[in-house]
């Protein structure tokens, strides 16, 4: 059986938790336990209804306020697949916990309210999740049951959607009428819009085609760790742990170590199972090399004619997640694929107004939750693509060296 | 494998998990891995071997020990630890009450009282990193953990301020005295953990199959008789065929009423039950909604 993570997506209120509540409790995916508990709450709230939300949202400052503050992973599976669900806030402060959730997932569940259609935070979701290269979305318009399972809000909501997403670099949509709180068109089609013709949520997260969004042409093999046994039985053996980012290795193929740009030959590709004939993306494998060369933790194994940029030179979009603005000639710890280095901040080029898309060439900060281009200076040479041919290449994320908090999000933009 | 190059979900949580484990120990100077012979952290364990074979595991273990044990369990640790060369650190829950460092509770359970004594080993070796086998379907404030979770000095978990954790990096950073606690097992839930422990072959602590056993009922749950849990007035006890789906605190745990066993049975069993393994099994977390975040909050794992 295959995996699908799923991140949730849009602004406060949206319904994003009643959503996923809603396709568990519907899928049976609920435990009896689970579901008392949750009755239990939402009568000590007197609220009218069982609140599905609360099956996500589980921290005591969350039911307090009746919002989520941070993602909720959770986990079903039908017949046809297994889930990773991430349950992410909608609030504008609580940005950078939508971005940890999208940031592995292979499709993003937007929402919007048919009573209120995109908002600011819809759009600057909307923006994050193609940002972050979510390689499908799916904008659920949700309760219906407010407008009167009308088709032209739906209809309204669809063309605004649309008209906004063409300026953004959408891969695959899909647009669902829903009502998170009663169920229509969650896991089955709703009969009281029989003007909708397309499928349920729950039927499209089934069979949306998702193998094919792996990089599987670009040889990427980020050295992690170095495996030394000191035991007589192992006495020569030398192995490159790691997880694969990209391609397809198979023992033979002559590969190019980076950056030390030596070449050699793969020996055997090894797991704790036994050796494998061919080792691709996200597997974590051991890669012996037939020529003694000097590699260690934070080199790149590719091959020699396709080799990703060599750079200390890095031009990439950045989600800025602290409340400290981030502005040029400030200095980071930067963690890309296994390497560590340090970034300058040469230059911000521009900052995104998430609503209209327009950039300000004038800003001089990057505040909490901004999305800018900037130019960074590395003290060691990144080994990088661009983050739409491969997420795990691509992406960085900036420590704040004495608080060590994470505080930016970057996605390389144009390697060279 | 296929040649469409998909990997099954399985191979997928198992080579996740295999990366965070390389990353602690490509990252922190003395990591080191719970392990308390329950299911979860032998599986960790087994994840841990996978991730440098051919190569001894790179750090010890540590067996927090609450002193209330089920002895098939302790010796399963045992012959575990033995068989794989590692080594083990006991931090024990008796030694800290007898010299007064901690004080048992009115009811006699232990639960709460491994927090401090887990932060006092931990400082004691300087441990800055620690694996746990904590699975984010086990409870609704796990659900919510980081896999990498950040722990001031006091080793509290501040739910309202977690670092973003984005695509497969890690931040690992901390000053003197903070830790990381590591949970590998994020993403696995129950059923997950008994697919791996039958592909794998794993050997598990006999009472995790179904036996017979004297028990007594409390609060709609089954507890075995032993000398850390005695049935009160009124509680009769009875033989019953029961296994354990959790095993902690032998004074908390119960068992359910079970007819598995053998792996292929309580794969079934899993898949078909209706409800939680914690709600199932754990005395301790039915007293209060937020009982988990709680002691989450005061550093437990
Ligand atoms: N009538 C109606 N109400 C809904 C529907 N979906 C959600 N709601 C209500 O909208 C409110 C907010 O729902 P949540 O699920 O908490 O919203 P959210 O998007 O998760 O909010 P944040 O996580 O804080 O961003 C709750 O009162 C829900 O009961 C729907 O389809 N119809
Ligand atoms: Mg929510």
């Amino acid at each position: 059986m295959d995996l699908l993570r799923l991140a949730t997506a849009g602004s406060v209120d949206d319904g994003k938790s009643t959503l996923i509540g809603r396709l568990l409790y519907d899928t049976k995916s609920v435990f009896t336990d689970q579901i008392e508990s949750v009755e239990r709450a939402s009568r000590d709230r007197g609220d009218d209804y069982v609140n599905l939300a609360l099956l996500t949202d589980g921290l005591r400052a969350e039911r307090e306020q009746g919002i989520t503050i941070d993602v909720a992973y959770r986990y079903f599976a039908t017949p046809r697949r297994k889930f990773i669900v991430a349950d992410t806030p909608g609030h504008i402060q609580y940005t950078r916990n939508m971005v940890t959730g999208a940031s592995t997932a292979d499709l993003a569940l937007i929402l919007v309210d048919a009573r209120k259609g995109l908002l600011e935070q819809s759009r600057r979701h909307a923006f994050l999740a193609t940002l972050l290269h979510v390689p499908h979305l799916v904008l659920c318009v949700n309760k219906m049951d407010l407008v009167g399972y009308a088709e032209d809000v739906f209809e309204r909501i669809r063309a605004e959607f649309t008209e906004f997403a063409a300026k953004l670099d959408i891969g695959d949509l899909t647009v669902i009428p829903v009502s998170a709180l009663i169920g229509d068109n969650i896991v089955t089609r709703s009969a009281a819009m029989s003007w909708y013709e397309g499928p349920s949520l729950l039927h499209h997260l089934e069979n949306v085609h998702v193998a094919s969004d792996r990089n599987l042409i670009d040889v990427r093999f980020p050295v992690q760790y170095v495996i030394r046994p000191q035991s007589d039985k192992y006495r020569d053996y030398r192995g490159y742990a790691g997880q694969v980012a990209g391609g397809v290795l198979r023992a033979g193929d002559e590969v190019m170590v980076l950056p030390s740009g030596f070449s050699t030959t793969i020996a055997s590709i090894e797991t704790a199972d036994g050796p494998v004939e061919e080792a691709f993306p996200m597997m974590s494998v051991t890669i012996r090399l037939t020529d003694e060369i000097d590699v260690s933790r934070g080199d790149m194994i590719c091959r020699v004619h396709n080799t990703p940029a060599v750079t200390q030179d890095v031009d990439a979009m950045v989600c800025w997640m602290d409340d400290v603005p981030m502005r040029p000639g400030q200095r980071f710890a930067i963690k890309h694929t296994t390497r560590s280095a340090r970034a300058m901040v040469k230059d911000l080029q521009y900052r995104l107004d998430v609503n209209s898309l327009h950039r300000d060439l004038a800003a001089d900060h990057l505040g909490l939750n901004d999305i800018g281009r900037v130019r960074l200076r590395t003290t060691q040479p990144l080994l990088c693509d661009e983050y739409k041919r491969n997420r795990y290449t691509g992406g960085f994320v900036l420590i704040d060296e004495s608080t060590n908090r994470t505080v930016g999000a970057g996605m390389v933009n144009e390697a060279r | 494998m296929s040649r469409t190059y998909q990997l099954t979900q399985l191979q997928t949580l198992e080579s996740e998990a295999i990366h965070i484990i390389r990353e602690v120990a490509a990252e922190f100077e003395r990591p080191v891995l719970l392990f308390s012979g329950g299911k979860d952290s032998i599986v960790m364990l087994r994840l841990a071997q996978k991730a440098f074979h051919p190569a001894r595991i790179p750090f010890p273990v540590m067996h927090v020990d609450t002193g209330h044990n089920f002895p098939e369990v302790l010796a399963f640790r045992d012959k575990r630890v033995g068989e794989l060369g590692v080594q083990l650190v006991v931090a024990s829950v008796q030694e800290a009450l007898d010299r007064g460092f901690v004080q048992a509770p009115p009811d006699g359970t232990r639960n709460r009282i491994q927090t401090p004594v887990l932060l006092e080993a931990l400082e004691k070796h300087q441990f800055s990193a620690v694996f746990g086998g904590a699975r984010r379907d086990e409870d609704k404030a796990r659900a919510k953990e980081r896999v990498f979770s950040f722990r001031d000095e006091f080793g509290q978990w501040d739910p309202k301020n977690q670092r973003p954790e984005l695509w497969n990096l890690y931040n690992g950073r901390i000053h003197l005295g903070e830790s990381i606690r590591v949970f590998p097992l994020s993403n696995w839930t129950e059923l997950d953990i008994w697919q791996y422990i039958a592909q794998e072959r794993l050997e598990l602590p006999c009472i995790y199959y179904a036996h017979e056993r004297v028990v007594f009922e409390r609060n709609g749950m089954l507890f075995a008789a032993n000398e850390f849990c005695r049935p009160r007035g009124g509680e009769e006890t009875f033989t019953a065929k029961v296994r354990y789906r959790t095993v902690g605190d032998a004074s908390l745990t119960a068992a359910v009423l079970s007819d598995a066993d053998t792996v292929d049975k309580v794969i079934a069993e899993v898949a078909s039950t209706r409800i939680t393994e914690r709600g199932a099994t754990r005395g301790d977390d039915k007293f209060s909604e937020a009982a988990m975040e709680d002691r989450k909050r005061e550093g437990y794992f």
